[in-house]
């Protein structure tokens, strides 16, 4: 009986397989994945197909299909460029992302290497202490951060967000560099205190190199969060020269009921670019470190 | 630990100065290495989060400094309509916003879990809303929900004739709330399924194949395997979630700021608006200092219930 049970199933098997890969893959596989992938790319099409229509086009759907330009313009985009400020928020918004980035890496590179490699009592709690950090979220904190920011005299200047930014940056970096420095040999340090290396000098020659994938994914991540940040900068910056590009978009370019939104959408095509360039050449990263870090 | 009575000795034959020593001794170099990150954070959220909830007690105005006015603020927020419609749309867009998000995120994890061509290029294309600067993808979704020109509207009326007038999305109030959810669930998607995604590879297929030998169908491997293997990821990327979906700000200040009639504040939204636009700093604070409870409510919850499995049978079954 067994036998004839066993070669039922054997003889089932391969006709389950071959409609397996067939049939059954499209419908449950490829068709939701093809909806998932047409819907989450739908925004940015939309976004980058309105910023190169001319307003003729853009607001005439019973002549012009919506869906495809028939002739495309950079009016908007020239518009943005040079009647607004916007050369100068992409500069501010570059500045904010890249200061506050490199704050943020080294405050945790030192954190990190504190806590996973000179190990002492409490250094468990103190991980702990950082990781809850990031649990606090911006939302609660800009009332009173004004506050703090308009005491320091800070007030309207750039340098409050460079400042600022580490608190939500900090936390993210520093674990996900602890689980990096976890994965170099401790050995290695080792040999070096035996050759009379200092603390230092085995934090710079040896644990950094190796650690590089490391800083890099920290890296391109504060940068990507700082230059998506928008409460901070909405409620520490009054002058429009000042804002980042977020916040100016959204500020600066709505004027009165019409919205233009040839330029809008213009700007926020702009204003994504060079993060989903820096994304396209470090995807990798990106994944690793998104996972990693929830992983830890 | 023979090792540190090794470099003892090679540093006393080097004789290095006393500054290099310095940063030697290890009491020192963890408080030097600890010391910017800790600062940073001790300045700029430990303090405001305590400010925070002082100037919640106080009647603290733009230019003039408060004073302690005990729980007025508090009794104030009771009494107005439009604090508990924040906290009702909140609870709301959070419960909806996060379902939406995680039973969709779980699918896509799911589906990216097989194998095809082009795989990691559609991974890594399915990461994009994410990446992208929420305020500008908020955008692209208002004018999407444009009540004269959405391409929304033109496709059910002019291409489907499924409706005969277009879609009011952010006209009156329940269609704006749904709208600004269907936004967030969007732009939350990537975020789940690429953090379930990774929790997804490490079940090790081995228990998937005892399974099929034992004769589970693909849903029974699913409900006994995926998902209780999957429990303590889920937790935590629930935890993150829940958190800064009902703390969210970007999103509806960009698309509604609160409007229709305020029928779509979330808490955030509201103390930025009695806060900052408002000039009522200790109101603000109060509105943001009551997110607290429900912050830490809905941690314990999302945590505690979905990790149960983990802390009740201990360590030795993850």
């Amino acid at each position: 009986m067994t036998d004839v049970a066993a070669s039922n199933v054997a003889r089932a098997a391969p006709d389950t397989m071959s409609w397996d890969s067939g049939a059954r893959r499209v419908v449950m596989i490829y068709l939701p994945l093809a909806c998932f992938v047409l819907i989450l790319l739908f925004p940015f099409y939309w976004m980058a197909i309105t910023s190169f229509k001319p307003n003729a086009e853009l607001l005439n759907y019973k002549e012009h299909n919506p869906f495809w330009i028939t002739s495309p313009t950079l009016a908007h985009v020239k518009h943005l460029l040079f009647d607004t400020s916007y050369p100068r928020w992409l500069k501010t918004t570059m500045l904010v992302a890249i200061g506050s980035t490199f704050l943020s890496l080294f405050a945790s590179t030192l954190a990190a290497y504190a806590i996973e490699r000179l190990r002492f009592r409490g250094s468990p709690y103190v991980g702990l202490g950082i990781y809850l950090a990031y649990l606090v979220p911006p939302s609660i904190l800009f009332i009173p951060l004004a506050t703090v920011i308009v005491q320091f005299g800070l007030f309207d200047s750039p340098l409050a967000l460079i400042l600022v930014y580490p608190t939500f940056l900090v936390p993210f970096c520093t674990w996900l560099l602890i689980g990096y420095f976890k994965s170099i040999p401790y050995e290695l340090e080792e040999c070096a205190l035996v050759d009379g290396a200092t603390r230092l000098q085995i934090l710079w020659r040896i644990t950094l190199p190796l650690a590089v994938p490391g800083l890099i994914s920290a890296g391109i991540f504060s940068f990507t969060l700082s230059w998506n940040e928008f409460i901070y900068a909405l409620a520490f910056i009054q002058s429009g020269a000042n804002k980042t590009v977020p916040v100016a978009i959204l500020t600066e370019l709505i004027t009165g009921d019409v919205y233009q939104w040839g330029a809008l959408m213009a700007g926020s095509l702009l204003g994504s670019l060079p993060v989903a360039l820096f994304y396209s050449l470090f995807v990798d990263y990106y994944v690793s470190s998104l996972t990693g870090a929830v992983k830890e | 630990m023979s090792v540190t009575t090794l470099p003892s000795r090679a540093r006393v034959l080097r004789q290095p100065g006393r500054l290099v020593r310095l940063f030697d001794y290890k009491p020192f170099l963890i408080v030097m290495c600890l010391a910017p990150a800790i600062g940073l954070l001790l300045v700029f959220l430990t303090y405001p989060l305590g400010l925070g909830i002082w100037l919640a007690f106080t009647d603290t105005t733009i230019g003039q400094r408060g004073i302690y006015i005990g729980l007025e603020n508090f009794q104030y927020l009771l009494k107005d309509p439009l604090w508990w419609n924040a906290v009702f749309y909140s609870i709301f867009y959070t419960a909806v916003a996060t379902f939406g998000k995680f039973a969709l995120g779980f699918w896509l994890a799911l589906l990216l879990n097989n194998h095809f061509p082009f795989k990691s290029l559609i991974r890594a294309i399915v990461l994009l809303p994410w990446i992208v600067p929420t305020v500008l993808s908020a955008l692209a979704f208002w004018w999407i929900y444009d009540p004269q020109f959405s391409i929304i509207s033109y496709l059910l009326v002019d291409v489907l004739h499924l409706r005969d007038s277009n879609v009011d999305f952010l006209g009156s109030p329940w269609p704006a709330r749904f709208s600004l959810i269907a936004a967030n669930i969007w732009r939350g998607i990537p975020f789940v399924a690429i953090s379930l995604l990774a929790g997804l590879q490490t079940i090790s297929p081995s228990l998937y194949e005892a399974a099929m030998l034992d004769g589970a169908t693909s849903w029974q491997r699913f409900r006994y395997i995926t998902f209780p293997m999957m429990m303590p990821i889920l937790a935590i990327v629930m935890t993150f979630s829940i958190i800064f979906t009902f703390t969210d700000f970007q999103l509806v200040y960009a698309i509604t700021r609160g409007g229709p009639v305020n029928s779509t504040h979330l808490l955030a939204t509201l103390a930025f608006q009695r806060g900052i636009a408002g000039g009522e700093l200790g109101e603000g604070a109060a509105i943001a200092v009551s997110m607290i409870p429900f912050l830490v409510f809905a941690t314990l919850f999302s945590y505690f219930g979905l990790a149960r499995r983990k802390w009740q049978q201990g360590e030795a079954n993850d």
